[in-house]
């Protein structure tokens, strides 16, 4: 089941290299957190950021700044103002 | 800032109908190859939405449902080893191989617990020391690197008691032989989630080999309506190309580290799909040096493919879009979710279950 909302990584934790303790992120989103991992994702988040999440892992990562361009672009699509190429 | 809300807007649905609608001059046939678009498709009610020229059509994108008889045999023989605990999918337990599923054996003794994620099973090798936990894998491309973790994560920890039945398939080579031949389709909503990991590019073989649109899609109904429409675009133009309609999320090479992560564990292997035979390098194996966390070796698997006894069951036609699940004979008499013959009725992302539970015709 894959879940196509980004979301907003509140807390980095964990380290690469340790198999015990392995980076994950706090993610969070309409107040719901979970624990994610991070070993697959393809450029470590940092607070703030956004990732797309499967199975539990985190597989891509996005910046505040991507996301915000994203949901523009649904706002043109709102106002039917988009060029659909 | 929050999305929900903005990828499941209403009026954004409706207006990329209507756009969807106009564009479409002639019929048109689509195929989606994601169980969570076919789920979607039908848990939104977008097929209200669609114009009556088009037809969109499920492809082999549910996991459980293309997993063939001989390897639900493997999973049973693992799991009646001698100090065996199979770790799976719940879905996966219910499906029949050619003699009897995972529930039968379960009922018959064999310990086989449902996990979320291969860490869960990873989680149940750590705590339970003196059995060896099977965590029967299945899947593409997304779910693979999460295995690829857990079994670094196993050699790490030097935890001997946690292997990998390898069931994983890509994707590329079956699309291959659906479009090889009189397949019908004027276009492929492409699954998002495999393009995150495998990049936009990756799919410009198969549109340039058969001269097939492709649209990468996400999930939320905004998603697949915009993908749709500019599916429908490609296809009334002719135009075999791939486009993106899932940027959040996809990037032109995908996830290099990702990939990294399963190239170091697992290599291409032929794999078997319910319904479609073996299907040359379209699933992966786990490589000599990680051995140890091969189910296959370490159990000696040996499992030869018997004819299952015909149930009439039609998920093979279902899952290589021959044929709707209403076409079906049992559809709703002898196979229900509750009593399901067939993986596309068991699995929630089967179509079987989705046109029963949704009524679709
Ligand atoms: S309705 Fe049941 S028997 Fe028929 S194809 Fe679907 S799963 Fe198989």
């Amino acid at each position: 089941m894959c879940l196509a909302i980004p979301l907003q990584v509140i807390e980095v934790r964990g380290t690469t290299g340790d198999a015990l303790q392995p980076p994950s992120a706090i993610v969070t989103a309409e107040g719901v957190r979970q624990e994610v991992r991070l070993d697959v994702v393809d450029r470590l988040p940092v607070v703030g950021d956004y990732v797309i999440v499967h199975a539990g892992f985190a597989l891509h990562c996005l910046d505040k700044q991507q996301a915000r361009e994203n949901l523009e672009l649904l706002e043109q699509l709102a106002a039917g103002t988009d060029e659909t190429r | 800032m929050k999305h929900v809300d903005e990828y499941r807007d209403q009026a954004i649905v409706r207006s990329l109908a209507s756009r969807l609608a106009g564009q479409i001059d002639r019929p048109l046939r689509f195929m989606e190859v994601c169980g969570t678009h076919t789920m979607n498709i039908f848990r939104f009610g977008l097929r209200s939405l669609f114009p009556m020229s088009l037809e969109v059509v499920s492809g082999p994108g549910c996991p459980v449902c293309v997993t063939a008889p001989v390897d639900i045999d493997a999973c049973i023989a693992a799991a009646e080893s001698k100090n065996v605990i199979m770790a799976t999918f719940g879905d996966l337990v219910r499906v029949p191989g050619s003699r009897g599923s995972l529930a039968e054996s379960r009922a018959r003794g064999a310990e086989v617990e449902i996990v979320y994620s291969p860490i869960d099973a990873l989680g149940l090798a750590r705590a339970q020391p003196d059995k060896l936990v099977v965590f029967a894998g299945i899947g593409f491309e997304t779910t693979v690197p999460t295995v690829a973790a857990a079994v670094m994560q196993a050699a790490t920890l030097n935890l001997d008691n946690f292997c990998v039945l390898s069931l994983h398939k890509v994707m590329p080579p079956v699309f291959s032989r659906l479009l090889t031949g009189d397949h019908r389709l004027d276009g492929l909503l492409c699954p998002g989630h495999v393009a995150t990991i495998i990049g936009r590019q990756a799919f410009e073989p198969l549109a340039a080999d058969y001269s097939i649109p492709c649209v990468i899609s996400g999930f939320e109904p905004v998603d697949i309506m915009q993908a749709l429409v500019q599916l429908a675009a490609l296809a009334v133009s002719r135009e075999a190309r791939v486009v993106n309609a899932y940027p959040r999320a996809v990037d032109e090479f995908g996830n290099l580290r990702a990939r990294e992560f399963v190239n170091r564990i697992f290599q291409p292997a032929d794999a078997d799909w319910r319904g479609m035979g073996t299907i040359e390098n379209s699933g992966l194996s786990i490589r000599d040096a990680y051995a140890r966390f091969d189910a296959r070796r370490r159990l000696d698997l040996e499992v030869v493919a018997v004819a299952p006894s015909s149930t009439g069951c039609r998920c093979g036609d279902v899952i290589c879009g021959r044929c709707r699940p209403v076409d079906c004979g049992h559809f709703g008499n002898s196979c229900t979710p509750v009593n399901p013959l067939g993986p596309c009725m068991v699995s929630s992302e089967g179509s079987c279950a989705a046109y029963y539970r949704y009524g679709g015709n």
